[in-house]
């Protein structure tokens, strides 16, 4: 019987690719989505390949409806219906509120947050059919604690958490668990660009004293997906290190 | 298909998607009150009534079905019949 498909958003870089790597050696089908990184999306795909595992890419811009309906259609096309979701699609576009402009909060409003309702929404269909889901989203410390300069970023991840909680509530009775993981500083092309300062000033704060690795999110959505995993839903896994308590 | 047909699949429908009763299934019954069908229920069966009928049901006209009558008649009604 083949395995059931996943979908990871944002899955050709960084968390993305890694928690991809994870859901692929666990016997998922992997569908990543990229938005315009085709090269970064097929280097994964063959990575994932090259290990034993299955998965495609699909392009797709997640802020957007049509894209994000073309996408479910295509992946149901081609594996089948999505019974594990991974919200993970995140974009940045950091500055003081004062000086943020308009298109700064919308973008990151819609990518990391408004893309989390078209996905989900088109997802739950086959998972309330099958009667199994997993809908795993990727929040952040900075929606917890906030951070300065990043009112847009935080205020999206935030709103993963609400979601997540609502969602579960909504549809747990049908086998589907809705969660969320909050990474605290991971070493990825997104933090590459802090900067020496950044990190130095960060560090020690962090109870394990480093940034975490992808594999390691990637480890917690892998147990979240899991079987093992059926009686949690509606929470937050924080994994950070000891930054944010 | 007539009403007859689309009244046998409506509550063959029902009864294997979401597990209602046989027995209780009649036309003046409620989603909500004689069938206990809860609000995620409704929205199930109106998806399993898409598929199965190939018709689409917008949100705005499935919020109006009360009944499995007025289930049966939405969807006569979007066959064209």
């Amino acid at each position: 019987m083949p395995g059931r498909v996943a979908l990871v958003t944002g899955g050709s870089r960084g968390i993305g690719r890694a928690i991809a790597e994870r859901l692929a050696t666990d016997g998922f089908r992997v569908a990543l989505n990229y938005r315009t990184r085709r090269d970064a999306a097929d280097a994964a795909v063959a990575a994932i390949t090259a290990a034993g595992g299955e998965a495609v890419a699909v392009a797709g811009d997640v802020g957007d409806a049509s894209a994000v309906a073309a996408m479910f259609a295509s992946v149901e096309g081609s594996l089948g219906p999505v019974a594990v979701l991974i919200n993970n699609a995140g974009i940045t576009a950091d500055d003081l509120l004062l000086r943020m402009k308009p298109e700064d909060w919308d973008a990151v409003i819609q990518t990391n947050l408004s893309s989390a309702y078209l996905t989900t929404k088109a997802a739950l269909r086959g998972m309330l059919k099958a009667r199994w889901g997993r809908i795993i989203s990727i929040t952040s410390v900075a929606g917890i604690t906030g951070n300065p300069g990043q009112a847009n970023y935080a205020a999206a991840k935030a709103g993963l958490i609400g979601f997540t909680k609502s969602v579960a509530k909504e549809v747990g009775s049908r086998g589907i668990t809705v969660n969320a993981v909050a990474p605290g500083f991971i070493e990825t092309e997104l933090t590459d660009a802090l900067g020496e300062g950044m990190r130095d000033a960060v560090l020690p704060s962090i109870s394990v004293g480093r940034f975490g690795t992808p594999a390691e999110i990637a480890s917690a959505v892998g147990y979240l997906a899991s079987d093992d995993a059926a009686y949690i839903t509606g929470q937050v896994l924080v994994v950070d290190g000891g930054l944010a308590f | 298909m007539d009403r007859a047909e689309v009244e046998s699949k409506m509550t063959d429908l029902l009864v294997d998607e979401l597990g209602i009763d046989r027995d209780k299934i009649k036309m003046s019954a409620t989603f909500e009150e004689d069938l206990e069908v809860d609000s995620l229920g409704v929205v199930e069966l109106l998806m399993a009534l898409e598929d199965n009928f190939g018709v689409s049901i917008p949100d705005e006209e499935a919020e109006k079905i009360g009944t499995v009558g007025e289930a049966v008649d939405l969807v006569i009604q979007k066959l064209g019949g």
